[in-house]
């Protein structure tokens, strides 16, 4: 609970944070960017977790226990991520996604 | 008493047949051979036990013998109509436990000498195992809907014997021919079958065959047609037996299934498989007797003594040695089938029954050995053609002496076994049925004469030009057709009127000296006319041919049955009627299919571009959605 700041102000923030991500996720070319991307989708909604569970559930944790499952979690996809990335790397020396289009019909 | 060890009669051939069909690589072809034979020996010694309790021991209670059944509920309908599995001990079932053990124990013995050298020959014991165990099951049915079953399966181990030597085309197509022609007459059987259950609610033999009982007492109260249903049914279930044991019109499969190896045609096509349609009428009787004063019955007769006359007039003129036999066997099962027919129900009455299953037996052992006889002359001359054949008597004396004794047993000449029981047929044909009496002669007579035709073609006359001199067979072969040989000649003396009558009761049967001598007269006759036209090489067969002309042309090709059927089945069934339903099938059935498939097709190819395999077009479009949805539920809800 922060004095000033109601929970309406911070939802916007993690919205636009949200949509930062999603915009990035569509628009960006390279592959590490796309999962910087995807980082930004989830710390948006581990923000989320916490600002609700403090604003609304104050006598509870639950919300902060999932936020920080959801970090451990992101950390290790990030690693899968990245392995995947240099896997693909080595197989045809770019990480541009419009080159990984081989699961086309 | 307690005979429910006779169930393993049938298991003991099951056994062997799965034995050797699942490990059919791995046993050696001389090993598969004795493997059959013990399993069939253990099967046949059971058998006689079986007979030996039944008749000595327990014997007669009351004056009857008792039927015994064992059996287990294995489909239950209601509480009267359920089908059961089951044994059933009377006294024309275990005569032919016995039958059938004595052939095919002789059969799987003379085929270790016969099918040696043969690759298949595990194949073909496994065969011969599967073929055992369906005839014990037939025979030890307890009910309709049992020896149903039993009778597919034995038609299903004939097709697969007629088609031993799958490489031949002939011999596949005498296959498919015996099956097919034989389930189309089964269909009336399983028509007859439900009738049956309908109108009498039990598929039971011992319920159906009660004189007294409410399926015989009943059969007044349905019509149809200005007939009995029950008699329907029973017509019905006849055609059954017609095409198993080869009646007119469904004798067509027969003589081709002599493709198959010849202890086959002995053992199924002669003995065994064939009088299936004897013994279920025999094994219904009753019903055949008692129901609408016995119509279903005349048509029995008639059917049985046209084929009798047919078949025998074929025979005379085929010059392949197993066709001959086999319109013989047909002839000889018009006998036996006409005797049935001519047969009363109470006592000395039941005297065309008694002589049925009395000819049923002699005629398995004699034309087995008939059979198998020709089978070791044909291993040695490699031919099936009477004109290759002609003055064997110097080379092979068992097949000769064997051979001579089932001539003279088929053609009633005392004492051996087919006159005694020729004889019986014959009184009791002419006690209740003149005209059927004249038939029954007259083939007599043809018998004696188509049997001593070949007779003297194979073993008298010149030699013919052989590959290498022919040589007797070996033991194994011998000694069965010695056996049989045996049985041919004393088996006439069992006094089989005191086991075997309609009623169970059993009677003292004597001959009927005039027509004894009657009889006797006319298989002379046949021998001594065979003996003028084919005893020398002389012209006059020939010249009495031409004498017929026409009919003579027409008995040569078998009356054109074939053809008619051929004609019935090309130009009417498959032009008239297949074939517009061959094309609405293939046209608008499978074109609907097709045409939703190709439609399928080309929508995709269509539409595939919208898979680009970016992961971003994906999840824009997954995005896209999201926003669109969030916007209906927030706005338009």
């Amino acid at each position: 609970m922060i004095e000033g700041i109601s929970i309406y102000e911070i939802l916007t923030l993690t919205s636009i944070l949200f949509f930062i991500g999603i915009y990035g996720f569509i628009t960006r070319k390279n592959l590490i960017s796309i999962l910087i991307s995807v980082e930004l989708i989830l710390n948006a909604s581990v923000v989320n977790f916490v600002v609700i569970n403090k604003y609304l559930y104050p006598d509870i944790l639950q919300g902060v226990f999932v936020s920080i499952f959801i970090i451990a979690i992101a950390a290790a996809e990030t690693a899968l991520a990245v392995s995947i990335i240099i896997n693909l790397y080595r197989q045809i020396s770019s990480v541009e996604v419009k080159d990984t289009e081989i699961m086309k019909y | 008493m307690n005979f429910s060890y006779t169930i393993l009669i049938p298991l003991i051939p099951l056994a062997v047949f799965l034995l050797l069909g699942i490990f059919n690589k791995k046993i050696k072809p001389t090993v598969s051979g004795y493997i059959g034979v013990f399993g069939l020996l253990a099967s046949t010694l059971l058998s006689f036990y079986t007979a030996y309790q039944y008749f000595f021991v327990i014997g007669k209670v009351d004056g009857v013998y008792q039927t015994f059944v064992e059996k287990t509920v294995w489909m239950h309908f209601t509480e009267t109509l359920h089908i059961d599995m089951g044994i059933l001990i009377d006294p024309i079932s275990i005569m032919m436990l016995i039958v059938v053990s004595v052939v095919s124990l002789m059969v799987n013995i003379y085929s270790i000498g016969y099918m040696k050298g043969d690759d298949g020959c595990t194949r073909f014991f496994a065969f011969l195992g599967l073929f055992s165990f369906s005839m014990y099951g037939l025979v030890l049915a307890t009910n309709l809907f049992q020896i149903y079953i039993f009778w597919e399966l034995v038609g299903v181990s004939s097709y697969l014997l007629i088609g031993y030597y799958y490489t031949k085309p002939s011999a596949v197509a005498a296959a498919k021919k015996a099956f097919i022609v034989t389930r189309f007459a089964d269909l009336g059987f399983l028509i007859g079958i439900l009738i049956i259950g309908y109108y009498t609610g039990t598929f039971d033999f011992e319920t159906l065959n009660n004189p007294e009982g409410s399926a015989i007492l009943n059969w007044a109260s349905t019509s149809f047609m200005g007939l009995s249903a029950i008699t329907w049914a029973l017509i019905l279930i006849f055609i059954g037996g017609a095409g198993k044991s080869a009646m007119m019109p469904f004798h067509i499969w027969l003589p081709d299934a002599m493709e198959g190896p010849t202890p086959v045609s002995a053992l199924i096509h002669a003995a065994t498989m064939v009088v299936a349609g004897i013994f279920l009428v025999a094994r219904l009787f009753p019903m055949y007797y008692f129901v609408e004063h016995g119509f279903a019955l005349n048509i029995v007769a008639y059917v049985g003594a046209i084929s009798s006359l047919f078949a025998a007039i074929i025979a005379i003129t085929q010059t392949d040695i197993k066709r001959v036999l086999a319109y013989s066997t047909m002839s000889q099962l018009g006998y036996m089938m006409f005797a049935l027919g001519v047969s009363g129900y109470d006592g000395q009455e039941g005297i065309g029954y008694m002589a049925s299953m009395f000819h049923l037996f002699t005629h398995a052992m004699f034309k087995a050995l008939l059979f198998l006889a020709a089978g070791s002359i044909i291993h040695a001359v490699h031919s099936n053609y009477l004109k290759d054949m002609g003055g064997l008597r110097k080379y092979m004396p068992i097949t000769h002496i064997t051979f001579l004794i089932a001539a003279l047993a088929i053609s009633g000449i005392p004492p051996f076994a087919g006159f005694w029981s020729k004889d019986e047929i014959l009184v009791a044909a002419f006690e209740h049925n003149k005209l059927i009496y004249y038939i029954g002669v007259i083939v007599a007579g043809l018998t004696a004469f188509y049997m001593f035709r070949i007779y003297f073609g194979i073993f008298w006359g010149k030699d013919r030009k052989y590959e290498h001199t022919p040589k007797e067979s070996p033991l194994s072969m011998t000694f069965p057709l010695m056996f049989l040989a045996l049985i041919s000649i004393v088996g006439g003396f069992i006094p089989f009127s005191e086991f075997i009558t309609p009623d169970k009761a059993g009677f003292d049967a004597h001959l009927n000296y005039p027509l004894a001598a009657i009889a006797i007269g006319i298989g002379l006759t046949g021998i001594l006319l065979a003996w003028m036209f084919y005893k020398k090489e002389n012209n006059l067969a020939e010249k009495f041919a031409n004498g017929f002309g026409i009919f003579y042309k027409w008995t040569c090709n078998k009356f054109y049955f074939d053809e008619f059927y051929l004609f019935v089945a090309k130009k009417i069934i498959f032009k008239r009627i297949s074939a517009p339903i061959a094309w609405f099938d293939k046209k608008v059935v499978d074109g609907t299919m097709v045409g939703i498939g190709n439609k399928t097709v080309q929508t995709s190819e269509k539409i595939k571009g919208m898979q680009s395999g970016k992961v971003q077009d994906y999840a824009f479009a997954f995005v896209g959605g999201v926003v669109v949805l969030a916007l209906v539920f927030i706005y338009l809800w």
